[in-house]
């Protein structure tokens, strides 16, 4: 019987196809916009751990200027680090390596090719604080790293856009009109979570660049790793004290620099990834209860339509239940297409929107089959009232109607 | 005459006694019915005439099992069903009853095979068993090749005749005709009368049906004329009782 009831729920709906999908247009925005978004937040929140890892383990960021939320005040003059701090922080038990930069826009040209990049000048220790590694070539070494050398590393975009494929150790670029030799090739990162491509990137030691490109001594921020084991709250408390005595804060003056802790900005973007995903993911349930009601809609004009059908089948020896699962199970099948459709549609969506935005793409089949589910359970929802009305229908009145 | 001689030995199909429906209440009262006695036996082929209004389809209805009475008894093969709940009238008409109604009924869109196959689906019969019953009904009443029809390629002597067929598939006691040629011509009228008579007299079905027509009551064995919601007369189709029905 229930073989029967579907194989009959499956003619009426295609019988009458363009209405039915109309029917369940509402459904299959609804799945669709919940597939899209969920596998969209899923892939984004794989490029934000990714991300996080790129970033390397308890890593802290200094940077000149008080820490505020809002625009900076009016006035007030941030004094830059130095070297010698740089070397100071170095110095301190709790950190293992640092890595001073400074940086600048440039135009970097080789051949024919030239691209709009910036450049960073910085020391030996950038490429393991940052969680680089090299991909073909060498880093700096130690003494090159604090010289004036001109020796570049680049990053894979660079490489792409001046040297194609091509092996570019050894070759020479010219930055801000100097000659300067390629000496390797960082492996590529992609793009942060705000969609800067990091492999947009030139390194050069740290004073070329501040000799020959910004003209000045200053070095702009202090990347450094903690040593093993060190926990982040003591290693920050112990390089403020530091920092306070070497720029001469008074006692009960607030710090004219800040400390990040990478690791707090990638919790925090993935907190505000999972509460974006959330958001966007029920409003499109909503739009999936909106499609609900457009299947009962429909339903409760079909009962009216079908009323005589109703008739004929109560008098011919149907009892009220199976007319109640005969429009039941056609609600639900209408319903369970839509949802098909609507996870094909939202993965094709969270595909291309993939591709444009340049995160993983990443099915789950676990959200596949509660999008499935859901849907099954509006058509439950919706469909029962009608068919309700449907099963309470008096034989008698339902063969009389027109 | 034969058959009437037989039927008064066979046991009692359908015995109505005292039955009244009334509908609404009050000032609005309406007395479909006002105390119907009636017993139908096995294998009889009965008429019901009567004037428009006079509780004919009422009467029909509740033998039909599609309604229940106000008051009064109703044996059917002996049992008491007057008051059963709709799920359990729903059975009896599965398992006992065959409707004819004068619109045809038949599901649009809808193959004359799959109109016939209906009340085999509610009697849950196998697929193939059940085309084959379904095929089979559809020969005898001389639809063989008309399978894959839809009802709008049918002419209405042939719908009725798949309506026939539908009621004929489930095997049913009695077979109910409310006014089964009200929308046929005089001569498909008179084909679907000869196809009735044949299944009463050769297959032994019992038929009860109502006609505002004196030439379809002369094919039945008996004649009941209903007056004001009771029975005026009840007897074989002739004389006196004939006039009753000219009269109202
Ligand atoms: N559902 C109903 N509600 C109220 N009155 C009804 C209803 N059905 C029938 N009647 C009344 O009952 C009486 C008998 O009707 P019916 O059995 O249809 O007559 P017939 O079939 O002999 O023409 C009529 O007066 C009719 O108006
Ligand atoms: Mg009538």
């Amino acid at each position: 019987m229930l073989w029967e009831t579907l194989r009959l729920a499956v003619r009426t709906i295609r019988r009458n196809v363009l209405r039915s999908f109309l029917t369940v247009l509402g459904v299959v925005i609804g799945v669709a916009a919940v597939i899209a978004m969920l596998t969209v937040g899923q892939g984004s929140s794989q490029q934000v751990s990714a991300s996080v890892q790129s970033l390397g383990s308890n890593v802290l960021v200094l940077r000149p200027g008080k820490r505020t939320m809002g625009p900076p005040t009016q006035g007030e003059t941030t004094r830059a680090f130095t070297l010698r701090d740089a070397d100071a922080l170095a110095e301190l038990p709790v950190v293992a390596a640092v890595a001073p930069s400074t940086s600048a826009s440039v135009t970097a040209v080789a051949g024919n090719a030239n691209l709009t990049t910036t450049v960073t000048g910085t020391t030996a220790g950038y490429v393991p604080v940052g969680g680089w590694t090299m991909a073909i070539g060498r880093n700096f070494s130690e003494t090159e790293g604090r010289s004036g050398v001109l020796y570049c590393i680049i990053g894979e975009t660079v490489r792409e856009k001046l040297f194609g494929r091509a092996d570019p150790v050894g070759q020479s670029i010219r930055v801000k009109g100097l000659s300067c030799e390629v000496i390797g090739l960082l492996s590529p990162k992609g793009a942060t979570s705000f969609g800067r491509d990091q492999d947009d990137t030139i390194l050069m030691p740290i004073r070329a660049v501040q000799r020959r490109m910004t003209g000045n001594d200053d070095v702009g921020s202090i990347s450094l790793t903690l040593a093993e084991g060190v926990s982040s709250a003591s290693a920050q408390r112990e390089i403020a004290a530091l920092m306070r005595e070497r720029r001469r804060i008074a006692e009960g003056q607030d710090d004219n620099f800040s400390i990040t802790d990478m690791k707090e900005i990638a919790s925090m973007l993935t907190g505000i990834n999972a509460v974006l995903t959330g958001l966007l993911s029920s409003v499109a349930a909503v739009s999936l209860l909106v499609g609900g009601i457009g299947i009962m809609n429909i339903m409760l004009v079909s009962v009216t339509e079908r009323t005589r059908e109703i008739g004929i089948r109560l008098a011919i020896g149907a009892q009220s239940g199976q007319v109640l699962m005969q429009f039941l199970i056609e609600a639900v099948v209408l319903s369970v297409l839509g949802g098909v459709i609507g996870i094909a549609t939202g993965l094709a969506m969270a595909y291309v929107a993939a591709q444009v935005m340049a995160i993983p793409f990443t099915p789950q089949i676990g959200v596949v089959l509660l999008a499935f589910g859901f849907s099954a359970l509006v058509g439950v929802v919706f469909g029962y009232f009608p068919a309700r009305r449907a099963a309470r229908l008096d034989p008698i009145e339902a063969l009389r109607h027109q | 005459m034969a058959t009437a001689s037989l039927s008064g030995a066979a046991p009692p199909v359908i015995e109505l006694r005292d039955i009244t429906r009334r509908y609404g209440s009050g000032e609005a009262e309406v007395v479909a019915l006002g105390g119907v006695s009636l017993t139908i036996r096995q294998g009889e082929f009965v008429a019901i005439m009567g004037p428009s209004g006079s509780g004919k389809s009422t009467a029909m209805n509740i033998i039909g099992l599609l309604d229940r009475p106000t008051s009064g008894h109703y044996l059917f093969q002996g049992h008491e069903v007057g008051q059963l709940d709709q799920d359990q009238r729903a059975l009896l008409r599965r398992h006992y009853l065959g409707f004819i109604f004068q619109g045809f009924n038949l599901l649009p869109r809808t193959t004359a095979l799959e109109n016939v196959e209906l009340p085999l689906v509610y009697k849950a019969v196998p697929g193939p068993e059940r085309i084959e019953r379904a095929r089979a009904a559809l020969a005898r009443v001389g639809l063989a090749g008309r399978e894959g029809h839809d009802p709008s390629q049918l002419s209405g002597g042939q719908q009725q005749r798949v309506a026939i067929a539908r009621a004929l598939a489930g095997s049913p006691t009695v077979i109910l005709a409310d006014e089964p040629t009200g929308n046929l011509d005089t001569q498909r009228s008179h084909e679907i009368m000869q196809l009735l008579t044949r299944l009463n007299r050769d297959e032994g079905l019992t038929i009860v049906m109502v006609t505002h027509e004196e030439h379809m009551a002369h094919y039945a064995s008996r004649l009941v004329v209903f007056v004001d919601g009771t029975v005026q007369s009840d007897g074989p189709v002739q004389g006196e009782n004939l006039h009753v029905a000219k009269g109202g």
